[in-house]
């Protein structure tokens, strides 16, 4: 467990987790997880399947709450306060591996209805927004379609423009491309590159190596519930501290 | 590549009535075998049924008592505030046709229209007086005008009215049939409400309170707060524990031992009641399962955008729960509809009721099986009606497709 006396308080970064513990039952899939992300920090979790790094960033969002430890949001606590959750939820978008796109709405009701419903904005005035971001995920022709009648790729940058139409100042995205099929990898990967080179603040677990070589500020390696190792993407790659990190490396560079 | 103009029309689908004769009834020997021996079998069995129909039965016992079959006791000098409280729903379904346009709306609208022609007609031939006749084809020809006025001018009619319309339609209908003090209505107290009209009022009101109640309790059965999912699973567990005959005792039977002797509540209003509490357990465990069908990740996207749980349910978990359960939410309320034929236990008269009194005369003895053709017949358009419409629904909102 690292010292963190050197990111003592939540002004320190826009994400402050200290000592994060989490157990599904008996099992104890968090043991202790500190780390703090600056505002515009793009930062890429890995690690090996069941290490906790997807229960992770549920918790920021409260999607998975942490039974010990602490987590600040912009300076906002995460308790059971139902108005502290909403107001944490408000600041964070979030893109599943599945990604659950509502199935009976349009594309852009999909995008405009946190805007309409939670933002209270005028219908005209969302659509309007909605559009905007359809296009910077480059798929404006398909607003009216639903899910179904997408592919994966489409469907996972509509998600993507859904989560920022909340105007949210951190995305998370868990596995985003881990469904999709081969050829429709590099359009997701694309608007998450535009994503972080426009200043965004985002927390991804994937396994998109070069995703991460190119576009990371910060490379975390998670391994049975702990961080293993964590540093910039060049470190990470050419001088690995772990044992760990160069076996898992080397697993899935091939 | 395939362009256009190379793609070569289907090969062609007909081949006449003898060839599909011999590629339907004929294709081997068996089925021309089974073909033949179907055919022996049932020819003279239609004849029979026909030449019952239309020689032997004696439809006076239908004719004769329609009015007790469509209005039970209620006097028929006030029968023209059914006629008018049919017109109410006759102009609401047409503007609702007209205005949404959907295949289901339209559907229960023909059949509105169609089936007010049809009793208009059996009026006719039964010497109802041409004034019952004039006032259904009336009704029929207003759901049209009403749809095609619509139709001409859809800017004219604000959805909202055609809301609030509907809401207000059930005081006006209750108003209108019941009577109010003060008003130049003379009271009809509803134990004189009886046939047709009795079995509509109690399906339509059964239907349209217990969905809701039943989405409510399938919410609650699923909620976090203890109390409420105790609550509800018990309602829903008791009810679906108990047949719809004993709730219908308890209603008109045990419930008035419970209250003050001066509290009377009528009759008919129990057993609404009794069928609504009782289907809606019944809709609470459709509906259950609608929501369980609903993977967890739309609740986790739909939070993650910051709705609340009250938004979540509404916006993304209600709606594509309840379109997955239609196909059993019908099937029930045309159970429903046939249910109500058990109110005669408690005395009330609907449909089947009236058949039984009917039968009673001396005159009509022996004429069981034209009373109860007829009420199957009335029963069967009904239910045929609402399975239609549903279909038109499912296929309207993709049921299995998206």
């Amino acid at each position: 467990m690292s010292d963190h006396s050197d990111h003592s308080g939540p002004s320190a970064g826009i994400i402050v987790c200290r000592d994060v513990h989490k157990w599904f039952g008996d099992l104890h899939v968090l043991r202790g997880i500190d780390m703090t992300v600056k505002a515009g920090e793009v930062v890429v979790i890995f690690g090996p399947s069941g290490s906790g790094k997807s229960t992770f960033i549920r918790t920021i969002n409260r999607l998975e709450e942490h039974q010990r430890g602490e987590i600040f949001v912009d300076g906002i606590e995460l308790t059971n306060d139902i108005r502290n959750i909403a107001a944490i939820r408000s600041e964070i978008g979030m893109v599943f591996q599945q990604f659950n796109l509502f199935p009976h709405l349009t594309a852009l009701q999909n995008v405009t209805l946190g805007p309409i419903r939670v933002r209270k904005l005028a219908r005209d005035r969302a659509e309007q927004q909605g559009m905007e971001l359809l296009e910077r995920v480059g798929i404006p022709e398909q607003a009216h379609k639903y899910p179904a009648q997408l592919s994966g790729g489409q469907q996972q940058r509509v998600a993507i423009a859904r989560a920022l139409a909340m105007q949210p100042k951190i995305m998370l995205f868990d596995e985003p491309t881990s469904a999709l099929d081969p050829e429709m990898i590099s359009e997701v990967l694309d608007v998450m590159r535009e994503l972080a080179v426009s200043g965004m603040t985002m927390l991804c677990v994937t396994h998109e190596m070069g995703f991460a070589r190119a576009v990371a500020d910060r490379m975390v390696l998670f391994d049975e519930g702990c961080i293993v190792e964590e540093g910039p993407p060049p470190q990470i790659f050419e001088a690995p501290a772990h044992a760990r990190t160069k076996q898992f490396l080397s697993q899935i560079l091939h | 590549m395939t362009t256009p103009d190379s793609s070569m029309p289907p090969p062609a689908p007909a081949i006449g009535p003898v060839g599909w004769l011999r590629q339907n009834l004929f294709s081997t020997w068996y089925n021309a075998l089974l073909t033949i021996v179907l055919v022996t079998l049932l020819v003279p069995l239609v004849a029979l049924i026909l030449r019952w129909i239309l020689a032997e039965a004696r439809w006076g016992v239908v004719t004769a008592n329609l009015r007790l079959f469509l209005i039970g006791q209620y006097p028929f000098e006030e029968a023209w505030r059914i006629w008018l409280s049919l017109a109410v729903l006759s102009v609401l379904t047409g503007i609702s046709a007209g205005i949404y346009g959907g295949a289901t709306v339209r559907t229960l609208a023909t059949w509105l229209a169609a089936g007010q022609v049809m009793l208009g007609a059996l009026a006719a031939v039964s010497g109802l007086g041409s004034a019952t006749t004039v006032a259904l084809v009336a009704n029929a020809a207003i759901v049209w005008a009403a749809f095609l006025a619509v139709r001409w001018r859809p800017r004219a009619m604000p959805r909202r009215l055609v809301g609030l319309g509907w809401l207000a339609s059930i005081p006006i209908s209750v108003i209108l049939l019941q009577g109010i003090r003060g008003l130049p209505l003379p009271i009809v107290t509803s134990n004189l409400w009886g046939g047709l009209l009795l079995t509509f009022l109690l399906a339509i009101v059964g239907i349209l309170l217990s969905f809701p109640f039943g989405v409510l309790l399938a919410l609650g059965r699923r909620s976090g707060l203890p109390a409420v999912r105790v609550l509800s699973t018990a309602y829903i567990e008791l009810i679906r524990g108990v047949p719809l005959v004993t709730i219908l005792f308890m209603a008109a039977v045990m419930l008035p031992l419970f209250l003050p002797s001066n509290v009377r509540i009528d009759q008919v209003l129990r057993a609404m009641v009794g069928i609504t509490l009782f289907s809606a357990a019944y809709v609470a465990e459709n509906v259950r399962g609608g929501l369980q069908a609903i993977p967890p990740g739309q609740v986790e996207a739909a939070h993650a955008i910051g709705l609340n749980t009250l938004q979540t349910n509404r916006f993304i978990v209600l709606p594509q729960a309840l379109r997955a359960v239609i196909p059993a939410n019908v099937g029930l309320f045309i159970s429903l509809l046939k249910d109500t034929t058990l109110v005669t236990i408690v005395g009330l008269l609907e449909l089947l009721g009236i058949g039984r009194a009917v039968l009673a005369q001396p005159q009509w003895f022996g004429a069981q099986l034209e009373v109860y053709v007829f009420i199957a017949a009335v029963f069967f358009i009904l239910c045929y009606t609402m399975s239609q419409a549903s279909y038109r629904l499912e296929t309207a909102l993709g049921v299995g497709t998206r």
